[in-house]
């Protein structure tokens, strides 16, 4: 089963971090990558842009709206993705607390739906 | 096989087959199924069957066994008349048909297990706690809606919400059926043994609601307490220390309200009223919780309630020690009620002005102000040091506070001790 594990953390504390402990994270996040992806579990992670860089866009009544800022203004932003690949929530849990990001800000664990299975059929 | 005489000689013993195996059957479909809601039609599916089949055929050998074959017959059944409808309920019941296990021939263990699984998936950290309540009561215990609502002073729908919201979140994120690994266990035993404590407590408070479902509510905390202490391999000491705790508190039952429902506080109890079998095995429980070396919040609120136990009487009661427990209670759960408990210890040990100046100090840091239990322990330090128009102002802002009608008459009692206020007349 898929599960989408959403990172959240304070940008101000990340940026107030000092460059060697950025380094350190930055290597711990890599090595776990490779661990993960070695054990089968990874499917896609990225970390993203500070909100600030953030666009949000809404279609209504055929006219699109891009605004300035992310969705929803919160104390933590989202900061990265992790996609992977667990048997179950518990085995989600396990590897979300292996993130080094878990020990900074908190994961949010997504179980992940096969909308072709949402559908009625044809 | 043996042959009922009668029908109702069949439904009686059905009836207490149910009461003694319907959960343990349950938590078996389960796994066996892998999904809460086909678990339940199927124990009710094998029930229905056996009044039908046992009245013709004799009771089997193994009635547990025979209930969980047929309980899982009986659902592939379901699932195949449904996939009429859904192709995928066809293929998840021919895999279901495909893995065929005899039940009767599964070890104890295994099944014994289930049970556990079962409430490690009803206190799943990842189910919010009013639900893991709801869900423990309703799977494992086996209560209805109604009944849980009733105990908790809850509308049945807001109860039937929260069990319908867990099973969805147990199915959509895949909470899986398993009993934790030894190094999960700690933090996954945590919110099971607070989940088992609440249910004990609304069983225990002499608050408002159904005074019966209360008193079996007691009684199912102290069930699941001993399942788990049966159960798991190593019992963690606080698994131990929390039986030991509602043992020890179950023991006063009897002597805490007089026959017409007055509360009766710990110094003027009966003491000949105390169960002194559950006094007795909380005793060995806390021996063994102790031999560990691991001592937490449970088990020193245990051990704080067996200092009261073992006094023959009230005066008799080891103060000293109980300080000492509490202060080490305070470092390991720190919380204003266990503050409060410990300075009502230190004024029975030091005298009230000792215990007066720590509730003051507790209630000036306004953590327990609206706690009628703060000014009523403030009221009574005062009333033993005379003061009495003070003391009458803290019983009067305890009463105010009070919801609970028992708690509001012993209040109201007090007052009524202490006299009409100096000038007031008739």
């Amino acid at each position: 089963m898929k599960y989408l594990c959403l990172v959240y953390a304070d940008e101000a504390k990340l940026n107030a971090l000092p460059q060697d402990q950025v380094d350190a994270l930055i290597d711990e996040t890599m090595a776990t990558n490779e661990e993960l992806a070695a054990g089968g579990h990874l499917i896609l992670t990225e970390a993203l842009e500070q909100v600030a860089s953030a666009t949000t866009v809404r279609v209504r009544d055929g006219r699109l709206s891009a605004t300035d800022g992310p969705f929803t203004e919160t104390n933590e932003q989202l900061g990265g993705f992790w996609l992977i690949e667990a048997r179950d929530l518990n085995e989600a849990i396990r590897i979300a607390g292996r993130l080094p990001s878990a020990s900074i800000g908190a994961v949010e664990i997504r179980p992940v739906i096969d909308l072709l299975r949402e559908r009625s059929p044809r | 096989m043996t042959h009922p005489a009668h029908h109702a000689e069949l439904r009686e013993q059905l009836e207490g087959l149910y009461r003694a195996e319907s959960r343990r059957v349950l938590a078996t479909l389960v796994r066996l199924l892998g999904d809460l809601d086909l678990a339940e039609e199927a124990l009710q599916d094998a029930f229905a069957a056996a009044m039908e089949q046992w009245r013709r055929d004799g009771i089997p050998v193994n009635p547990r066994s025979w209930l969980i074959s047929t309980g899982r017959f009986r659902a592939i059944d379901r699932l195949r008349r449904r996939a009429r409808f859904d192709a995928l309920l066809g293929e998840l019941a021919a895999q279901l048909d495909g893995q065929a296990p005899d039940p009767a021939e599964q070890a104890d263990e295994l099944l014994e297990d289930d049970r556990l699984r079962l409430i490690f998936t009803c206190c799943h950290p990842a189910l919010s706690p009013d639900a893991q309540v709801a869900m423990t009561l309703r799977e494992v215990c086996g209560l209805t809606t109604e009944e849980i609502a009733r105990a908790f002073l809850t509308a049945p729908p807001t109860v039937a919400q929260r069990i319908v919201r867990a099973k969805a979140k147990i199915r959509d994120a895949r909470i899986p059926y398993e009993v934790p690994s030894p190094a999960e266990l700690p933090h996954r035993l945590e919110p099971v043994l607070r989940v088992v404590y609440l249910i004990f407590t609304e069983g225990y408070a002499p608050a408002a609601g159904d005074a019966v479902i209360r008193a079996d509510l007691a009684d199912e905390a102290i069930r699941l307490g001993r399942l788990l202490v049966d159960l798991l391999p190593e019992p963690e000491p606080e698994v131990l220390g929390l039986l030991a705790l509602l043992l020890l508190q179950n023991s006063r039952r009897a002597a805490r309200a007089t026959a017409d429902g007055e509360l009766v506080l710990l110094p003027d109890q009966d003491r000949s009223l105390w169960d002194r079998d559950q006094i007795t095995e909380a005793a060995g429980l806390l021996r063994r919780a102790s031999a560990s070396g691991r001592i937490g919040p449970y088990t020193l609120q245990a051990a704080i309630a067996a200092a009261h136990a073992e006094a023959p009487t009230a005066e008799a009661t080891d103060w000293d020690r109980i300080v000492r427990m509490y202060d080490l209670l305070t470092r390991a759960d720190p919380s204003p009620v266990i503050e409060l408990n410990r300075a009502v210890a230190v004024a029975m040990r030091d005298g009230p002005v000792a215990g007066l100046a720590l509730i003051d100090g507790i209630l000036v840091r306004g953590q327990l102000d609206t706690y009628p239990l703060a000014h009523a322990a403030r009221a009574d330090l005062l009333r033993r040091l005379g003061q009495i128009a003070e003391a009458r102002a803290a019983y009067q802002r305890a009463l105010a506070l009070s919801r609970q009608e028992p708690q509001r008459r012993f209040l109201g009692r007090r007052l009524r001790e202490l006299g009409r206020p100096a000038g007031e007349d008739a």
